[in-house]
């Protein structure tokens, strides 16, 4: 269809063009021939208007720029000449030329030849055009996502009829934005000897409910706002609304739009009888309006009501146990379906391994979909944080605010509930320990109170949790000093930033001057770490000593399934969680006699431990002659772990161990592979220790 | 009874546009080669809307909406312009020479569609 205009719009231009030739010419031997210097100002109009409409953007605003010249010669600013003509002329044929290579695409036209017009066009003028034609662009609708109900009064000029707009149409108009109350104002109405039929009397209050904002709103007026009076006013946000308050009183409502005053309204009141009425029956106001206020009250009400129909319909509560069963079934489901896809592989069967395609992209879908049914917004939480806040802040004689963001982000269920305990435990040491005396703070040049900030942000597939104070920093010397009081270094140990900081998570240290009621309750931060490792997460800290601490906790956003990578010893498979992996290396034999038995491996000019898990877990056997080293990072420290094979990465449903095996130290969990063979998931940091024990 | 609009317009291209994209819409169309041809045939023929051009030679879009407004048939009848320019003085002048609203060129189907929609209900 658009090939049809465009080539109607080419025929048209052609034309146009010869036309504008033989004005030209004529042009030359009359210049002051107002009529001529119309057709072509009128020519060139045409060029650049509809070849914008139809695709030609090169020529509508290489047009544009003749078309500005002749509006000034049209208007007497410029006289025409020779040279005009001339260029004139030229710009007409280099458009019949970009028209003729219109169709090899754009940037075909001799570009340099349009400049060198332009540029002579603009050096007559004397003047610098603005270079491109303007083109009015709509601003962009943003929907918002909750609605807002806003309080409308438009009132048309008298004298709306002669311009051809027929109010009706706005207010349908309206009512597509959502839902909508219309009342019409006759207050205005002359008697029936003195009406013009002609004018427009009446007015319009109208509530209406929608989430497209309020430039929507404004769009439906666009042609008549500047000759009638229009009010748009937010007057209530369902989304931040307390819903189960009652809404505004009728004299407020009233009192709001200015249509009674205070005075009155309190002369009224004083009444004890329905406001309304009494207003009315007063001659304080015209039924109409009071009609109207009654309105805005009932609309709120039903939007309100709506509202929560939809929420509760749209949302069933299940049992927690109920949702545990269903995952526990989709992830007996994924290790079933990986025996299918193996099985149908080894058999070569394509009809089977197209029915194993359509099960293995089933049982992904229903694994995400049953995974995102246990996730809830971590918000429910922070709001339990606030009055934490308030409680202790107050017991402490601190003023502390709390600021939360990200109260959206969404954590599985079992995460949300396990971190409650590490985060009370990190906010209460930031309230305690952190933000100072709103004196010592005002001393230290501060504002007398304190913030704790609490954010969670998506970060990849874990979510990011920031507990950020505003406080006295770490003291990095107290720390020193505790970690020597309490053997945790020797007076020599040369330590970064981030590992003395780090010796806040060793057991047994606190630096709290005594022990408060709030943090002191013989929980130190090995146990907020521990917690927060059980959830195979990580946790930093940051801190400027008289500016702040911020404590970062990086949580995976589900336990159920696990990033781990698979390798081999023997005839065992083995799983390491992949997040902690560093590297693969080759160990041959000659790098083991090497190292004369100290199992120090030299990777990248830097020497790295490594553990041989043959050796650790007692797996009978002779090792290939090249071994693989696995090197992991835990707490910025490398450590590498031999195994036979590498096998690869590998999305793991988890599956605990049992009560039987609880005690089994370094294996965290375990599962089925598509072979149907059990791969043990290994524990990083919980074998490191234990190997370090053993070393003692 | 399908509404009627007149389309009057100088340039053969966009009247090609506006008079296919209405009828799509359902709606029977006149059009007029300038303001002139559009004046002469609204005044023998009843219209539910005009849209007109601003610059046209014989006579221009301002002088049609002034003669459309003095007929009795397009007293009230809703009037939109075209125009390229979005600058306010043209609007300012079209307005007052009793247009409902416009259309800035160049436009899409779509939005000629919204505004007959939004002026003609």
């Amino acid at each position: 269809m658009i090939d049809q205009h465009r080539q109607a719009f080419k025929e048209e231009a052609y034309e146009l063009l010869s036309e504008l030739e033989t004005s030209l010419l004529e042009l030359e031997e009359r210049p002051d021939d107002v009529d001529l210097i119309g057709r072509v100002f009128r020519a060139m109009h045409t060029i650049k208007g509809s070849g914008s409409m139809f695709g030609f953007d090169d020529i509508a605003s290489f047009t544009h720029e003749v078309e500005t010249i002749f509006d000034m010669v049209r208007n007497g600013k410029l006289q025409v000449t020779k040279r005009l003509v001339n260029l004139t002329l030229a710009a007409r044929d280099q458009i019949r030329s970009m028209l003729d290579h219109s169709e090899e695409g754009e940037g075909t036209a001799d570009l340099q030849v349009s400049g060198e017009i332009i540029a002579g066009l603009r050096e007559l003028a004397g003047y610098e055009s603005p270079a491109a034609a303007p083109i009015e662009k709509k601003a962009e609708k943003g929907a918002l996502k909750d609605p807002v109900t806003y309080r409308i009064r438009f009132v048309p000029a008298r004298d709306i009829f002669a311009s051809g707009s027929n109010p009706l149409t706005l207010l349908a108009e309206l009512r597509e934005l959502g839902t909508c109350n219309v009342v019409a104002q006759t207050s205005d109405f002359p008697g029936l000897e003195e009406i013009n039929p002609e004018a427009c009397y009446v007015y319009w209050d109208v509530i209406l409910t929608t989430d497209q904002g309020e430039n929507a709103i404004r769009d439906v007026f666009i042609f008549v706002e500047d000759d009638c009076e229009l009010k748009i006013e937010a007057i209530a946000e369902h989304s931040r609304f307390d819903e189960n308050q009652d809404y505004k009183k009728l004299g407020m409502i009233l009192l709001e739009r200015g249509d009674i005053t205070d005075e009155a309204m309190k002369e009224v009141l004083a009444q004890q009888k329905r406001f309304g009425e009494l207003a009315v029956s007063r001659g304080l106001l015209h039924q109409g309006k009071v009609q109207s206020a009654l309105v805005e009250q009932r609309h709120i009400k039903e939007v309100r009501q709506e509202k929560q129909t939809a929420e509760a319909a749209s949302s069933i509560r299940v049992p927690a146990e109920r949702l545990d069963v269903l995952v526990n079934l989709v992830g007996e489901m994924v290790t079933v379906q990986a025996r299918l896809s193996q099985t149908a592989a080894h058999r070569g069967d394509s009809e089977l391994m197209a029915i194993a395609e359509e099960v293995e992209r089933l049982t992904a879908e229903l694994r995400d979909s049953a995974l995102n049914i246990r996730m809830l917004p971590i918000g429910s939480t922070f709001s339990k944080f606030k009055r934490l806040v308030r409680d202790l802040s107050g017991e402490l004689g601190k003023q502390i605010e709390m600021t939360t963001e990200g109260a959206e982000t969404e954590l599985d269920k079992t995460v949300i509930e396990k971190l409650n305990d590490p985060l009370v435990h990190l906010i209460r040491n930031s309230i305690d320990h952190g933000v100072e005396l709103p004196e010592a703070r005002l001393a230290a040049g501060k504002q007398g109170h304190g913030t704790v900030h609490l954010s969670a942000v998506h970060s990849g597939d874990s979510v990011l949790i920031t507990i950020a104070d505003d406080g006295a920093g770490l003291d990095k010397d107290a720390i020193r000093a505790k970690a020597l009081e309490r053997g945790i270094i020797s007076p020599t140990t040369e330590l970064s930033e981030k590992e003395l900081f780090g010796l806040i998570f060793a057991p047994g240290f606190s630096t709290a001057k005594k022990v408060s009621s709030v943090s002191g309750r013989g929980v130190g931060m090995d146990v907020v770490k521990r917690a927060i490792e059980a959830l195979r997460g990580s946790i930093e800290i940051a801190s400027v000593r008289g500016a702040g601490t911020r404590i970062m906790v990086r949580i995976p956003l589900t336990l159920a399934i696990i990033e781990s990578l698979l390798v081999k010893i023997g005839n065992d498979s083995f799983m390491l969680p992949l997040s902690l992996v560093d590297e693969c290396v080759e160990l041959t034999r000659e790098d083991v006699v090497r190292s004369h038995g100290r199992n120090l491996a030299h990777v990248r000019e830097r020497l790295v431990p490594y553990i041989p898990l043959r050796e650790q877990f007692n797996i009978p056997g002779d090792p290939p002659d090249i071994e693989q080293i696995v090197i992991t990072q835990i707490d910025g420290v490398r450590v590498g772990f031999v195994v036979d094979h590498v096998i690869g990465e590998h999305q793991t449903v988890i599956k605990s161990l049992g009560r039987a095996y609880k005690d089994a130290e370094g294996i965290s969990g375990a599962t089925i592979l598509g072979d149907g063979s059990v791969a043990l998931i290994l524990d990083i940091p919980k074998l490191l220790q234990t190997v370090e024990a053993q070393q003692g | 009874m399908a509404k009627i609009i007149m389309t009057a317009d100088d340039s053969a291209s966009v009247r090609q546009m506006v008079s296919f994209t209405l009828k799509q819409g359902g709606y029977e169309v006149v059009e007029a080669v300038d303001g002139k041809d559009a004046l002469q045939k609204l005044s023998t023929t009843k219209v539910d809307m005009l849209i007109t051009d601003l610059n046209m030679p014989n006579l221009d879009g301002i002088g049609l909406i002034k003669g459309a407004r003095a007929l009795a048939g397009c007293k009230f009848i809703p009037i939109v312009m075209l125009t390229t320019e979005s600058q306010d003085s043209r609007k300012q002048e079209g307005k007052a020479a009793g247009a409902t609203g416009w259309i800035v060129k160049p436009f899409k189907p779509e939005q000629l569609m919204a505004v007959v929609k939004k002026v003609l209900g």
